[in-house]
């Protein structure tokens, strides 16, 4: 692995971001949804599709989504980019617009990110796909997750309680949350006792189906001031992939948070407790374990007991999803843009009730497949540059 | 040479009733799921090896179903020679499926496919 990373520290930022469609959007497409997230950001930007010269975008309906979206809009970027790392893919596009913006490649690039898997007519595939070495045992995609689940409390005693109060503290946040999809009061008592999907699983484990929307536009940092009150400033980001099928993950309990969260955080020049909000895909309820553990802010092995006790609940030491997540908030198929738009939003300080105090550092991370690729990004204020 | 078809080989195999895996002659490694060269060496000399078939469960879940369809496991099979693989357990109840316990490959058929399963292992 290169040690001598050279991320464009602080010298790109989100200047906006947006949401658009979240719960049911009944007759609206994907790319409907995509594309209208899109506008909206750029609209709070003060900017139009004109402007972007940088296309990030991906589907699920549709393998060539980036020239799709190029052709909806009627434009003609210079980068259109279409990674598809699975939930992950958009914290990689905002990696790659970092470098090409700095690079000076192009402007103002526009991620974006849509579907109707709730309330369309026609089933998606799943977006880890189907391994023909696993198809004949029918295995759901909460199974990938609930082996790495079960393998955990089986090496580290992480129990079926410490699970549940991921699921609590996402929907305490999410009543803070006028967009949250799912609200109302969740005890561990209810995730433990609701309908069980694939054990150690219930459905409270597992993330929403939802459809929804989500975007953000990035420029170079001398012109986010100029659009931006407070741009969230790319400080490091870095992703890891170890596999694509379960199977194949050499150690279930340690995901590539583990190669990606050290570099990030190299790269931005912060420590642990410099962190005001996480921001973690929870596809399910184990994400958060883990990746709290490969992040490092607490030790392998630990996350379940760091969990207890209302930690990354409201008014909990380390806030961690602070949109209710996708276990209360949204949860698309593909959620890691949303990731992006919260930590934004909590950096500008527009979040409303949920808004956590003076935030000035957030980390932002994506997870695609079954635990198979892992994003990072930090984002900071303009304090922290 | 490796195999150009892996997977069509390994078909063709456990339709015979056989549950082969491959190893390189060079490095020695096992590989599963079958591919024409070795994970991290990238050895292309990969030749096709009966396992012992023994192995320990290395995670598992129980999937649940609406009654009556019975609910079924899911079983992560770490084999002796090293390969991890998903399978599922027979002969044994989805509540009597514990981390470690060992187990043995069995080819059953499912309608006219061979499904490749383990159940616990004999003498345990």
């Amino acid at each position: 692995m290169t040690t001598n990373e050279r991320f464009p520290r602080g010298r790109t930022a989100v200047v906006a971001a947006a949401t658009h469609g979240i719960g049911e959007a009944p007759g609206q497409s994907s790319i409907d949804l995509a594309a209208m997230a899109g506008l909206k950001a750029l609209q709070s930007a003060n900017l139009s599709i004109a402007d972007v010269d940088a296309l990030y975008v991906a589907l699920p309906d549709d393998m060539l989504s980036g020239l799709s979206l190029a052709e909806y809009y009627g434009i003609h970027p210079r980068i259109t980019g279409n990674n598809r790392t699975g939930g992950s893919a958009f914290l990689t596009h905002a990696l790659d617009a970092a470098m090409a913006l700095d690079a000076g490649l192009c402007d103002v690039a526009l991620i974006t990110y849509g579907s109707n898997t709730r309330t369309n007519t026609v089933r998606y595939p799943a977006p880890p796909g189907s391994s023909p070495y696993e198809a004949a045992y029918k295995p759901l995609l909460a199974s990938s997750y609930a082996l790495a689940a079960r393998r955990h409390m089986h090496e580290y005693g992480t129990t079926r309680e410490q699970l549940a109060e991921v699921a609590v503290s996402a929907r305490n946040w999410a009543n803070l949350n006028p967009d949250a999809y799912m609200k109302g009061d969740l005890s561990v008592a209810d995730v433990l006792n609701a309908r069980p999907v694939s054990s150690p699983f219930t459905v409270r484990d597992c993330c929403l189906v939802t459809d929804g929307a989500a975007a953000v536009v990035m420029t170079r940092a001398d012109r986010a001031r100029d659009i931006a009150n407070r741009p969230a400033y790319l400080l490091g980001g870095a992703a890891a992939t170890t596999h694509r099928y379960i199977a194949a993950m050499d150690d279930l309990t340690v995901t590539a948070a583990a190669m990606s969260g050290p570099r990030a955080f190299a790269q931005a020049g912060v420590k642990h407790e410099d962190i005001d909000v996480l921001e973690l895909y929870d596809a399910f309820t184990i994400n958060v374990i883990l990746f709290l553990e490969d992040l490092g802010f607490c030790p392998k092995g630990e996350g379940g007991r760091f969990v207890e006790g209302g930690r990354i609940a409201p008014g909990g030491v380390l806030p961690v999803n602070t949109n209710g997540g996708g276990l209360s908030c949204v949860h698309p198929g593909m959620y890691g843009l949303f990731t992006m738009v919260e930590a934004f939003q909590q950096i500008a300080g527009v979040a409303g009730e949920r808004q956590v105090k003076d935030v000035d550092v957030a980390l932002s991370h994506g997870n695609g497949g079954v635990l198979s690729s892992q994003a990072t990004l930090i984002f900071g204020s303009d304090a922290t540059l | 040479m490796s195999a150009t078809k892996p997977e069509q080989e390994f078909r063709e195999f456990l339709a015979s009733g056989r549950f082969m895996i491959q190893r390189s002659r060079s490095t020695g490694g096992y590989v599963f799921y079958p591919r024409v060269a070795e994970p991290g060496t990238g050895a292309a000399d990969l030749e096709w090896v009966e396992p012992s078939g023994r192995g320990t469960v290395h995670s598992f879940t129980v999937v649940s179903q609406k009654p009556p369809t019975p609910d079924y496991n899911i079983v992560l099979v770490d084999l002796e020679e090293g390969p991890r693989l998903m399978s599922r357990l027979t002969g044994v109840g989805n509540d009597e499926i514990t981390v470690g316990m060992a187990i043995e490959a069995v080819i059953e058929r499912d309608g006219e496919t061979p499904v490749l399963l383990f159940r616990p292992a004999a003498g345990k």
